[in-house]
C-alpha cells in the first residue's frame, strides 16, 4: 500500500472537518432576503380606499423622509396584533403608509375603528397587483424605503413588539 | 438528592474511564498483566452509568420540575410511559443513555473476550475507555442532565406531540446499540493496530459485535422508517433527509464490514481493508451523531441547535477518527496479507460487494454534505434530494441486489464449477417478471421496472444455498444469511410496488360525499370533535370498500395546547395486498373536509423486508455465539470451519 493512500484517509477528514468547522463558524442565515433590497420601489399609484384617507403613489416614498410602508387588510389576523405594534412605531415619529389588499371601504372603516389607525395614507390594492410587484407573498409585510424611495429592509411576517428597536435602527439608518 | 446521586455516579464514571486508559498506556508499555485490574473497572464503570441513567429515569418518572431537563422536556400531564421516554427524547438524555450503553458494552467486552491475545483485548478496552472519557466530558461540561432550576416551577414545558408515539420508545435506543456495538468493533480495530495483532482470532472477537450491531441498526432503520410513514401523515417511507441519510450511512458501513470480516476470519485476507472499514464504521456513526445534534443541516428533524455542543462533538470527531485513521497510516505497511484468492471466488464476490456498498455510502455522504461544500466555495445555497439519491444509488442497489444471488454461491479461493447453472430458475424467474410488467404496465418507470424483476429473480436466488444440501444440517450462520438475502427481496417488490401502483387522491370532500382511490371507494361518513388526555382533536369517520371488504377508518387532527402543535393521526388499513393509508386535514369555509387517501399495494413488504433482513442477522448472531460458548475451550482451527461462514 502506497503512503499516499495510506494518508489519503487522514487528508480526506481534514477536510471534511474544515468544511464543518466553517459551517459552525458561520451558521446557515435561514431567513428569506428580498432581492428588491437595495432598488427603487415600483411605480404604482394606488386609489384611496376610505373618504377621509388619502391614496398612496410610489412618489409619495420618495419624500426625503425614511417611511415604513405596510402591506396588510382587514381580514388578515396577525394584522390586528401589528397595528398596534405600528401605532408605536408612529409614536416614535415614524410614517407609517399602508397598502390594503383585496380589501372593502366598510371593513377597513371598522377595522381601523377598532384597532387603531397608524397610516398617512392608505392605497387600496383589489388585485394585489402593487403586492406582487414589490415581491410580498402575504399580509402582513412591511418595507423600510429611505428617503430616495429605495427599498432597503423587507419584513416577512408580523412585526412583532420585541421587532420595535430594529425596525427603529433600519430606518434610522435610512435616513 | 436522586439527581445529585446520578451526577456523582457520572463523574465516578468518568474517573473510571481516565484510570483503564492509563492502565492501557502502562501495560502496552511495561508489558504488566492488568487485565484483571481493568475487567473490574470496565465493569464498575458500565454499573454506574446504569445507576447515573436510573436516576434520569427516575426524576423524569416523578415528573421533578426542579431538574431542568424535567423542566423542559415532560409535563404532569404526559401518559406515564410518555414522561419516562421522555428521559431519552431530549439531547441530555440521549447522550447519557449513549455513554450508558457504551459503558456497558465496555463491561461485556471486559467479560467476554477471550478471543484475542491478552495485549489486544487490553490496547482494545484502553481504546473503548478513551471514547467513553470524550462522551463523559461532553456531558459533564457541555450538557449536564441533571442541572437544577430553583424555585422550581410549577410544570413542565411539554414534549413534542410528534414524538409522543411508542416508536419514540425504542426508536434512539435501538440506533445507539447498533452505533456502541461498532464503537466495540472500532475499539477492537484500534487495539488491533495498536499491537499489530490484526488476525482471524480478532475477526471472530469482533463478528458478533458487528452483527449485532448491524440487527439493531437494521431494526432501528426500518422502525423509523415506518413511523415517519404513519405518523407525519406524508404517506412516504423515505425522504433521503440528512437525519435519516446519518443513520442509512453507519448502516451500509457496517453491511459492507459484516461481509469483510467473514473474510478476515475464515482465510486471513482483507486485513488492512477490514481494520478501516470497522474505523469508518463508528466514524459514520459518530458523524451521524454530530449531524443530528449540531444542527449543521436543514432537516425535518427539529433538534435544538446548538453551536458549543456542535464543536465539542466535532473536536471529539476529529480526534477519534483522525487517531484511527493515522493509527492505520502508520501500522497499514506492517500488516500481511493472509491467503491468496482467485478472480472468481467467495473473496472476491465479497470484494465486490464491499465496493458496491462503499460507493453507495460515499454517494449519500457526498449528497448529505455537498450543500455544505458548495455554499463554503461559492456561497450558492444548493439542497440535493431523492432525484439524486434515487438515480445515482438506485441502480448500483439493484446491480447489488443482482450479485447477492451469487455470492454465497461461489467457494473459498477459487470457484471451478459453473455456478450460474445453479441460478437458472431464478434468471428464469426474473426475466418472466420483466415480460409480464411490459406486457401489463408498458408505461411503468425503469427503476420499479427492473426491481420487481431482480426482487423475482433474487426471491429464488436467495435460497439456492439450501438447495442440494440437508436444509436442517446447515448452520444457522447460513440460514441466517438466506433469510437476510431473501428479506431485500421482500423489501425490494414493496419498494417498487409503491413506486409503481401507488394511487393518491387529495379532495375535500362534504360529510356524504364519496371519493375513489385504486379499487375502494371511501365514504366520508362524518366528522365529529374528540379529545385525549393532553389534545383534542377532530375525527373522520370513513367507510371504505372495494367491494367485497368493507371497512371504517377514523384518522384524526390533533391539537396539543403545550407546545402549541397540529398533527395529523392518519388511520391505516393493512390487508394482504397493500394498506389503505387515510388523512385528514382542516375544514374548507364551505364545510367540506380535506382528505388525502393512498391506496399503496403491498408496501409493508418494506418493513416485512427490514425484518427479515434483521432475523437473519439474529439468527447469524445466534449460530456464532452458540459456537463461542461451546467451543470456547478449543480454539477455532483455520478456515475449514469457516466454510458456511
Amino acid at each position: 500500500m502506497s503512503r499516499a493512500v495510506r494518508f489519503a484517509p487522514l487528508a480526506l477528514l481534514v477536510l471534511i472537518i474544515a468544511a464543518l468547522v466553517w459551517r459552525l463558524a458561520t451558521p446557515a442565515d435561514t431567513n428569506v432576503h428580498s432581492t428588491l433590497e437595495g432598488k427603487p420601489v415600483p411605480v404604482f399609484s394606488l386609489a384611496p380606499i376610505l373618504p377621509d384617507k388619502p391614496g398612496l403613489d410610489s412618489s409619495d416614498l420618495a419624500t426625503g423622509q425614511p417611511h415604513l410602508l405596510n402591506i396588510f387588510a382587514s381580514w388578515c389576523v396577525p394584522c390586528v396584533t401589528e397595528v398596534k405594534v405600528l401605532e408605536t412605531l408612529k409614536g416614535h415619529g415614524v410614517r407609517v403608509e399602508g397598502i390594503a389588499v383585496r380589501d372593502r371601504a366598510a371593513d377597513l372603516a371598522d377595522f381601523l375603528a377598532q384597532n387603531g389607525d397608524p397610516y398617512e395614507r392608505i392605497g387600496s390594492d383589489p388585485q394585489s397587483q402593487v403586492q406582487i410587484s414589490l415581491g410580498s407573498s402575504g399580509v402582513p409585510e412591511s418595507f423600510v424605503v429611505d428617503g430616495k424611495g429605495v427599498i432597503r429592509y423587507q419584513q416577512i411576517g408580523a412585526i412583532d413588539a420585541a421587532d420595535v428597536p430594529m425596525i427603529l435602527s433600519r430606518l434610522e439608518q435610512a435616513r | 438528592m436522586i439527581a445529585e446521586a446520578g451526577l456523582a455516579a457520572l463523574w465516578l464514571a468518568a474517573a473510571l474511564a481516565a484510570l483503564q486508559f492509563v492502565l492501557m498506556l502502562v501495560a502496552l508499555r511495561s508489558g504488566a498483566d492488568v487485565r484483571r485490574a481493568m475487567r473490574s473497572i470496565a465493569v464498575v464503570q458500565g454499573v454506574l452509568t446504569l445507576i447515573a441513567f436510573a436516576a434520569l429515569l427516575t426524576v423524569f418518572a416523578l415528573s421533578d420540575m426542579s431538574v431542568a431537563l424535567v423542566f423542559e422536556n415532560s409535563n404532569s400531564a404526559k401518559p406515564f410511559i410518555y414522561k419516562v421516554a421522555g428521559a431519552w427524547g431530549n439531547h441530555e438524555g440521549s447522550m447519557l443513555m449513549w455513554v450508558t450503553i457504551l459503558a456497558i458494552a465496555g463491561a461485556f467486552v471486559a467479560l467476554l473476550a477471550h478471543r484475542t491475545s491478552e495485549r489486544t483485548t487490553v490496547a482494545a478496552l484502553g481504546a473503548q475507555a478513551v471514547l467513553a472519557l470524550g462522551f463523559y466530558a461532553f456531558l459533564l461540561i457541555a450538557s449536564n442532565p441533571f442541572a437544577r432550576l430553583w424555585p422550581a416551577p410549577p410544570d413542565g414545558q411539554g414534549l413534542n406531540p410528534l414524538l409522543q408515539d411508542p416508536g419514540l420508545a425504542f426508536h434512539p435506543p435501538t440506533l445507539y446499540l447498533g452505533y456502541v456495538g461498532l464503537s466495540v468493533a472500532f475499539s477492537f480495530a484500534v487495539g488491533a493496530l495498536l499491537t499489530g495483532e490484526v488476525d482471524s482470532r480478532l475477526a471472530r472477537a469482533m463478528r458478533p459485535w458487528v452483527l449485532g450491531a448491524w440487527v439493531l441498526l437494521t431494526l432501528g432503520i426500518t422502525a423509523g422508517s415506518y413511523w415517519a410513514y404513519y405518523e407525519l401523515g406524508w404517506g412516504g417511507y423515505w425522504f433521503w433527509d440528512p437525519v435519516e441519510n446519518a443513520s442509512l450511512m453507519p448502516w451500509l458501513a457496517a453491511t459492507a464490514l459484516l461481509h469483510s470480516i467473514n473474510v478476515l476470519a475464515a482465510r486471513g485476507a482483507l486485513k488492512a481493508w477490514t481494520m478501516m472499514l470497522a474505523v469508518i464504521a463508528f466514524s459514520m456513526s459518530m458523524v451521524g451523531t454530530f449531524l443530528v445534534r449540531s444542527g449543521i443541516l436543514t432537516s425535518v428533524h427539529a433538534f435544538a441547535i446548538d453551536p458549543e455542543r456542535g464543536t465539542f462533538l466535532l473536536a471529539l470527531l476529529a480526534i477519534y477518527v483522525g487517531a484511527a485513521f493515522a493509527l492505520f497510516a502508520i501500522r497499514a505497511p506492517a500488516l500481511k496479507e493472509g491467503a491468496p484468492f482467485e478472480l472468481v471466488s467467495r473473496e472476491a464476490g465479497l470484494v465486490i460487494n464491499n465496493l458496491l456498498l462503499s460507493v453507495i455510502l460515499g454517494i449519500v455522504f457526498v449528497g448529505t454534505l455537498y450543500p455544505l461544500f458548495v455554499e463554503a466555495v461559492s456561497g450558492e445555497k444548493i439542497s440535493v434530494g431523492a432525484p439524486y439519491f434515487d438515480a445515482v444509488a438506485g441502480p448500483l442497489a439493484l446491480l447489488l441486489a443482482l450479485l447477492v444471488g451469487i455470492g454465497p454461491l461461489l467457494a473459498w479461493r477459487r470457484e471451478r464449477r459453473p455456478v450460474l447453472k445453479r441460478l437458472k430458475v431464478p434468471a428464469l424467474l426474473g426475466i418472466s417478471m420483466l415480460a409480464i410488467t411490459i406486457v401489463a404496465w408498458p408505461g411503468m418507470h425503469i427503476l420499479p421496472r427492473l426491481g420487481l424483476t431482480v426482487a423475482a429473480y433474487l426471491a429464488a436466488a436467495s435460497i439456492v444455498p439450501l438447495i442440494g444440501r440437508n436444509p436442517l444440517r446447515a448452520p444457522l450462520a447460513t440460514w441466517g444469511m438466506v433469510v437476510a438475502h431473501f428479506g431485500i427481496a421482500v423489501a425490494l417488490v414493496g419498494m417498487a410496488a409503491n413506486a409503481a401502483f401507488t394511487s393518491e387522491t387529495l379532495a375535500v370532500a362534504q360529510p356524504g360525499e364519496i371519493l375513489n382511490v385504486g379499487p375502494w371507494s371511501v365514504q366520508l361518513a362524518g366528522v365529529t370533535p374528540t379529545a385525549g388526555k393532553n389534545w383534542t382533536a377532530i375525527e373522520a369517520e370513513l367507510r371504505a370498500s372495494d367491494g367485497p371488504r368493507l371497512v371504517t377508518l377514523n384518522p384524526e387532527s390533533r391539537y396539543y395546547p403545550d407546545p402549541p402543535t397540529e398533527t395529523n393521526e392518519s388511520a391505516i388499513r393493512t390487508f394482504w395486498n397493500g394498506q389503505l393509508y387515510t388523512v385528514v386535514g382542516k375544514q374548507d369555509p364551505s364545510g367540506a373536509w380535506q382528505l388525502r387517501l393512498w391506496w399503496k399495494p403491498f408496501v409493508t413488504l418494506i418493513w416485512a423486508g427490514g425484518a427479515l433482513i434483521a432475523i437473519g442477522g439474529a439468527l447469524a448472531l445466534l449460530g456464532r455465539l452458540w459456537r463461542l460458548v461451546w467451543r470456547r475451550r478449543t480454539p477455532a482451527q483455520g478456515w475449514r470451519r469457516e466454510r458456511y461462514a
